[in-house]
């Protein structure tokens, strides 16, 4: 199936999209949710901004997923990505690999989530008390 | 010709906008925008200096030739890479 790709300024819906993907055939989910911490070397954060270059962000998740398929052979995935305002507590990304095994999806979660954080054009502002600054990783 | 520059993240806030034309010579390189850029606006030069390229929402590389109406996009550094980074040297242990 094509993978569900969302990049949303609306709240992510977790329950949604491992519904998207899973099927009968499949006896392994792994979700990974990454929600916006309070804090951040050392500072106390008050919010973050995410700021996404959206029509290139959706094609390298694609590619990424893809990348992912060939090496685990993983045909169910979702990713959605949240931009805008978000509070802490707060979901900024939920990845759900559904497969037939444990192994293969929890590797392809894995995968997707760290090549994503890097290669993928999404921005994260960190609004602190003490100030605001773009995280450059 | 002219191409169309997009401004995300920093970009945006030091340009104070989020997009704009630019007249280049015909066959410039994203080098050569580049440097034009930074003559009009020299505080880019430290988020430049970190920073990727995309043409057509793929990166490229600095020496690419650009054509007529290209976008073409400076990707300042994402958070996240540090974490990932840390993590992969777990994963590898």
């Amino acid at each position: 199936m094509e993978p569900v790709i969302r990049l949303t300024r609306e709240p992510l819906d977790r329950a949604a999209l491992i519904e998207a993907v899973t099927r009968s055939s499949d006896g392994g989910i792994v979700v990974f949710e990454g929600v916006v911490r309070d804090n951040a070397r050392g500072k106390q954060i008050r919010y973050l901004e995410y700021e996404a270059y959206v029509e290139m962000a959706e094609e390298q998740i694609r590619a990424i997923v893809d990348e992912a398929k060939r090496r685990w052979g993983v045909e169910h995935v979702a990713v959605a990505h949240r931009f805008g305002r978000l509070e802490i507590g707060e979901a900024s990304v939920i990845i759900v690999v559904a497969a037939p095994h444990r192994a293969e999806a929890f590797e392809a979660c894995r995968y997707i989530i760290d090549t994503l954080k890097t290669t993928v054009p999404i921005w994260k502002k960190e609004v602190a008390i003490s100030g605001e600054e773009w995280v450059e990783g | 010709m002219e191409i169309r520059i997009r401004y995300f993240a920093s970009f945006r806030e030091v340009t104070g906008k989020s997009e704009e034309r630019l007249k280049v010579p015909e066959g410039a390189s994203v080098a050569e925008a580049r440097a034009l850029l930074l003559g009009r606006y020299p505080r880019l030069q430290g988020i430049m200096e970190r920073s990727l390229c995309a043409v057509n929402r793929s990166y490229v590389a600095p020496e690419t030739r650009l054509h007529e109406g290209d976008e073409l996009v400076f990707i300042p550094p994402m958070g996240g890479g540090q974490q990932s980074r840390k993590d992969d040297r777990l994963w590898n242990r």
